[in-house]
């Protein structure tokens, strides 16, 4: 990679980009971050190279290999350009097609568009398909246009000219005053206003300041940071930069969780070419800013993505958060004044600077500025990570951008903030997402999970999953958070049982007032939210569960019975067939019975019955 | 000098103090298990909650790990400190129900019975034993493992702890006396940890006083002691 040595050089290398690019230049796009692969693109990517010899047109035809593009369950996408025709979930096996059909003769593969469930018509372009069309991706968006290992790419779609201008006329007291006053707000998980943040860091004395780049993504259903590392990391980078200069330092780290390998190789890579084209080190484009970043892989806890605990963790001392009675802008990272932001936060930095304050806040609503990267997930038609303005509403989210609930079920709830969040009832559907929306709502931003949940989801079950995983996932430090949340699980489990207790809720609500209030760190602190939110608006389904041993969604195993319905039971015998535990008897063409003692409510024979036979109570 | 109150009382403290041990200095009484004078504060058992108003803000919060700030002003009995307290206590008490100085506290502050299981564990997880061998001993033999629900002490990945010379100093501080250490005429041991150690003799008495190992390690880090002081049991020193 030739050295871009200054401002003038970075705009010269990138007309040399644009000017290699031939516009008439027929090439085919292919997602490949982690869900793609998952669904075994690289063979697709290895098929169509092949193909492509094999039909003489290498070189004429460019492959462009990009990161996940949100719509992860029609993965992978292969976008036929510059036609721009989408094709999802594409084999192996449909690239022979793909060349000679649309690359060679021109035509669409109907077979392989995205076919709407409704109307069954089919749609031809990214941008039409109701999942992309209701989505603001300023962001993400970009994961589209690049291949995230090269930072041409990311230099031809105007890469690095936010750090540019900064780095030419704008002083650090002014970019902090701008991300002031975009409003930014940290998008991990409180909500921080990320200009103040910047301020106190860099009027904090110290010998040296450091910037940290928070990837420890881990509530259950969430990942934003990973789309976002994976398919774009020098726009993480960048963000840095741009923090960096701002606060007065030359050190950072990028901290990623352990299971994110790819989001790991490709920011390394990322960090490499910087290194070598002068763009990371010192005198960074013939100005007195230096410098440099490392990245660290976590050893695989939940509580690292907390600050303190990460820093201790990037010491190389257990993940452990401390009290923050001093604050880590002041004394973080080996005791000197760091700044610590998401991912998702980092990457806003450099649009907010090209863009201006001015357009960066007409978008959202008053306390909440720019849009959110959600993950999409649960039950609902189309999951994937979407990017949306805050102030939208959660209908749009999941009718217009999800397509509505999958299957045949309701919408029951949202659970929003991962286990730190809560379940928001439909009921509330029409509630804008933001973050102080969302905290009176008794749930909270978080980082961007958003699980969808139906009516055949039990609540009392879902706050145990939640409970189970925070009783697993805290340090075990405070005994607040520790003790606390594993006798809120004990006394959530007996619930589900059928061995809850008259007082259970109230004492539920004791042991989430000590653990929020006697806890050291955010974790502990919103522990309690998955079953305060759940016994706020959902009250009446543990009821059920306590006083009557039921669950009225059918879930909890051990307060349900499976039947079979005399009238709707044909005798086919497929339900006895699919039982375990040969619980099922009847003969053939007459009606079956299941036996509720041998029955281990796996619910097979529900799975199995053609004739909705099987019901439970 | 920083001056501050606590329930009403102006207190004096120097820079750098936290709020528990001036409490304690000043004769308050705030119950704490995990924090030692010697010790950096950790902030683990929750027991010394106090309220802690600085600005216009009220806060619950451990006063061990809290820096003293001019003008703050802490109540140590407030109804919201005694509820937090007793919460405390009794998710302690259903831990480790047999364990005296959990028992006197149930008993200080009328917790009855846990509403939860009983466990039989007589290890709170403190954490005092890991900062003495760390911070005062400076051979780090025991450390914390797992983490949540199955997080205990004990030596690193649960092997003979290399690095202990069996001196005693966890059993020493540990407030449930959870530590336990045995001796026979020749060796020491540490219950807990699995180390046993050989001991040396005293040049003068003959009798067995410390461990060969933590007295040569006791040589090495200190300076300006005649050689044969670590020959020699207290007594005939």
């Amino acid at each position: 990679m030739k050295r871009i040595s200054s401002l003038q050089e970075l705009e010269k290398t990138r007309q040399e980009i644009l000017g290699r690019i031939d516009p008439e230049k027929p090439y085919v796009t292919i997602t490949s971050g982690t869900s793609a692969r998952a669904y075994g693109s690289e063979k697709v990517i290895d098929t169509l190279r092949k193909e492509l010899k094999k039909q003489g047109l290498t070189g004429k035809i460019d492959i462009r290999i990009t990161g996940g593009q949100g719509f992860d369950e029609r993965e992978p996408l292969v976008i036929v350009s510059p036609q721009d025709i989408l094709y999802q979930q594409v084999k192996p096996t449909d690239i022979a097609d793909i060349v000679s059909e649309t690359l060679l003769g021109n035509k669409v593969i109907d077979r392989l568009l995205y076919k709407d469930a409704e109307t069954g018509e089919t749609v031809l372009h990214k941008t039409d398909i109701p999942f992309y069309k209701a989505q603001s991706p300023y962001i993400f968006g970009n994961n589209s246009k690049i291949d995230p290992t090269s930072l041409d790419d990311y230099i031809a779609i105007g890469g690095y000219s936010a750090l540019a201008k900064v780095l030419r006329e704008i002083s650090p007291e002014e970019v902090v005053d701008i991300i002031k006053k975009s409003g930014l707000r940290g998008r991990g998980g409180g909500g921080f206003p990320t200009g103040r943040k910047w301020e106190s860091c860099r009027n904090a004395p110290g010998k040296k300041h450091y910037v940290i780049c928070n990837a420890d993504e881990g509530d259950p259903g969430a990942y934003m940071d990973r789309g976002l590392l994976e398919g774009n990391p020098h726009s993480v980078i960048e963000g840095m930069m741009i923090g960096a200069y701002a606060i007065g330092s030359d050190e950072g780290y990028v901290y990623v969780r352990y299971e994110y390998p790819l989001a790991s190789e490709n920011v390394e890579n990322a960090i490499e070419q910087l290194r070598q084209c002068g763009l990371l080190g010192k005198n960074i484009l013939g100005t007195d800013f230096n410098f440099n970043i490392k990245v660290s892989r976590g050893g695989g806890a939940f509580i690292c993505g907390e600050s303190t605990a990460l820093m201790a963790s990037l010491e190389g001392k257990a993940g452990e958060p401390r009290a923050k009675h001093i604050h880590t802008v002041e004394s973080g990272l080996w005791d000197q004044p760091t700044n610590l932001n998401n991912v998702e936060t980092w990457a806003n930095v450099p649009l907010i600077i090209n863009k201006g304050v001015e357009w960066y806040t007409s978008i959202g609503t008053e306390g909440s500025k720019g849009t959110k990267i959600f993950s999409l997930v649960g039950k609902v038609k189309n999951t994937g990570l979407v990017e949306v303005p805050m102030g939208i509403t959660i209908r749009e989210v999941v009718y217009d951008i999800g397509g509505g609930i999958s299957g045949n079920g309701k919408l029951k709830a949202i659970q929003t903030g991962g286990p730190s969040g809560g379940a928001i009832p439909a009921s509330l559907i029409d509630m804008p997402i933001d973050y102080d929306r969302l905290s009176e709502a008794g749930s909270m931003m978080g980082s961007g999970g958003m699980i969808v949940m139906d009516d055949k989801t039990c609540m009392v079950d879902i706050a145990k999953y939640f409970m189970n995983f925070l009783k697993d996932e805290s340090c075990g430090k405070c005994t607040t958070c520790r003790e606390g949340t594993r006798r809120m699980y004990e006394v959530l489990n007996a619930i589900t049982e059928g061995n809850g207790k008259d007082g259970d809720i109230e004492l539920l609500e004791e042991l989430s007032w000590i653990v929020a209030e006697g806890s050291l760190c955010a974790l502990g602190q919103t522990a309690p939210n998955p079953v305060l939110s759940t016994i706020r608006y959902f009250r009446d389904e543990y009821e059920a569960h306590i006083k009557e041993k039921r669950c009225p969604a059918g879930v909890c195993k051990a307060l349900i019975t499976y039947s079979i319905d005399e009238e709707n039971c044909t005798g086919c015998g497929v339900c006895k067939n699919v039982c375990p535990v040969d619980a099922i008897t009847g003969k053939k063409k007459e009606l079956h019975t299941i036996d509720p003692d041998t029955c281990i409510r796996c619910g097979a024979c529900m799975a199995a019955c053609n004739f909705d036979a099987v019901k439970v109570v | 000098m920083i001056k501050f109150t606590i329930d009403g009382v102006e207190v004096e403290a120097e820079e750098g103090q936290n709020v528990l041990q001036v409490a304690l200095d000043n004769g308050f009484d705030i119950p704490h298990l995990c924090y030692h004078e010697a010790l950096e504060p950790y902030g683990a058992c929750r027991l010394c909650q106090v309220e802690i108003t600085r600005g216009n803000r009220t806060r619950l919060t451990t006063s061990c790990n809290y820096p003293v700030f001019e003008g703050i002003k802490v109540q140590t009995r407030t109804d919201k400190v005694i509820r937090a307290r007793k919460m405390v206590i009794e998710l302690l008490l259903a831990r480790s129900p047999n364990v005296p100085v959990i028992k006197e506290l149930a008993e200080e502050y009328s917790v009855g019975t846990p509403r939860f299981s009983l466990d039989n564990d007589d290890c709170i997880l403190c954490g005092l034993c890991e900062r003495v061998c760390r911070e005062v001993v400076g051979v780090e033999a025991i450390t914390f493992l797992g983490r949540g629900s199955s997080r205990k002490v004990g030596p690193p990945l649960e092997i003979n702890p290399q690095t202990c010379i069996a001196c005693g100093a966890c059993a020493y501080v540990c407030p449930t006396n959870c530590i336990k250490v045995e001796e026979n005429e020749n060796e020491r041991t540490i219950v807990r940890w699995g180390r046993t150690l050989p001991m040396k003799k005293c040049k003068v008495c003959g009798r067995s006083f410390a461990p060969w190992f933590q007295l040569d390690y006791f040589g090495k880090i200190t300076e300006g002691i005649p050689k044969d002081f670590w020959d020699k049991c207290p007594d005939c020193r």
